[in-house]
């Protein structure tokens, strides 16, 4: 079972961009205490919510074959608090992207008012193990972690639609 | 027309002042980029990346750093030192650097000592030229 901190992807173009939402709900606990009577999103989770949806789709990129991790956080500002019964929009674009790593530039909106620009490098660590073992076993994108996949039927299917019809 | 090394310098600095978070005046010829500028693995990607996009050219990263390449391969890497085999291929790769020193102690954290903002100013401006 994963955690998975975005709702629904908009847009998805193999190996270029994503467009995903994340709706914010009272109903997430950690609101209560982030803080009592004024809740908002952390920010580290919003850089969340951006790693999960570039991660995803450098991921798909390489057809999951690799173990796609988050590396670094290159820049992460942010512009404005986001509440709950706010959808915000996440917005990744491919910077490069390599046999060994990617380096992707996102930004946040509401309501197409910027929230926040982050970006972020993914290493695939199979590449990069630098003498340290890693299992066999796809632990991102294996077939425990096939919601990522389920996530992203819709989107492709429509996506492949689109191209059958052009 | 072609850049002057200077010209060279000022752009490697802007990159490694926004890839590794330093003050302009820390970069200098002589920096080390793990030592001195406190890269760690993964910058050396987001450089080669950067560096990339600010000159426009394709720099294949095994060219740039060969030593970093070594490091991420456990038969030329064995706790966190090289290996023999890794110390006769990090010869070849790089001919023109003396590596007596290093040798006598070749601890991987040492050998990105070898990599300075110099190293990066050659590479591209034969790139280039």
């Amino acid at each position: 079972m994963r955690w998975i901190w975005i709702d629904k992807f908009k847009e998805f173009e193999t190996g270029k961009r994503a467009v995903a939402i994340k709706n914010v709900t009272l109903a997430e606990e950690h609101l209560h205490d982030h803080f009592p009577g004024f809740p908002v999103m952390p920010e580290c989770l919003m850089i969340e919510a951006m790693a999960q949806t570039a991660g995803i789709l450098v991921g798909e990129a390489k057809k999951f074959q690799e173990k796609v991790i988050l590396a670094k956080i290159k820049k992460a500002v942010f512009f404005d608090f986001v509440k709950p019964g706010d959808t915000i929009e996440l917005e990744a674009n491919i910077e490069s992207i390599a046999p060994e790593a990617a380096s992707i530039s996102g930004k946040i909106t509401r309501d197409g008012k910027i929230i926040a620009e982050i970006d972020l490098m993914f290493s695939h660590i199979d590449q990069n193990l630098a003498g340290i073992e890693f299992p066999e076993e796809n632990f991102v994108f294996g077939s425990e972690t096939s919601v990522f996949k389920t996530l992203l039927q819709d989107i492709l299917l429509k996506s492949s639609k689109k191209t059958e019809a052009n | 027309m072609a850049m002057s090394r200077d010209d060279i310098f000022t752009k490697v600095q802007e990159v490694l002042v926004d890839a590794l978070a330093v003050d302009d005046d820390e970069v200098s010829y002589e920096s080390t980029l793990m030592g001195d500028l406190g890269a760690e693995s993964i910058d050396f990607l987001d450089i080669v990346f950067r560096l990339e996009k600010a000159f426009g050219i394709k720099i294949p990263r095994e060219e740039l750093f060969p030593a970093e390449s070594l490091m991420n391969d456990a038969e030329l890497v064995h706790n966190g030192k090289l290996t023999d085999k890794g110390i006769k291929l990090l010869r070849e790769k790089m001919p023109h650097t003396d590596l007596t020193d290093f040798e006598k102690n070749p601890d991987i954290n040492k050998m990105s000592d070898l990599f300075t903002v110099n190293a990066i100013v050659n590479y591209i401006e034969n790139k280039i030229s």
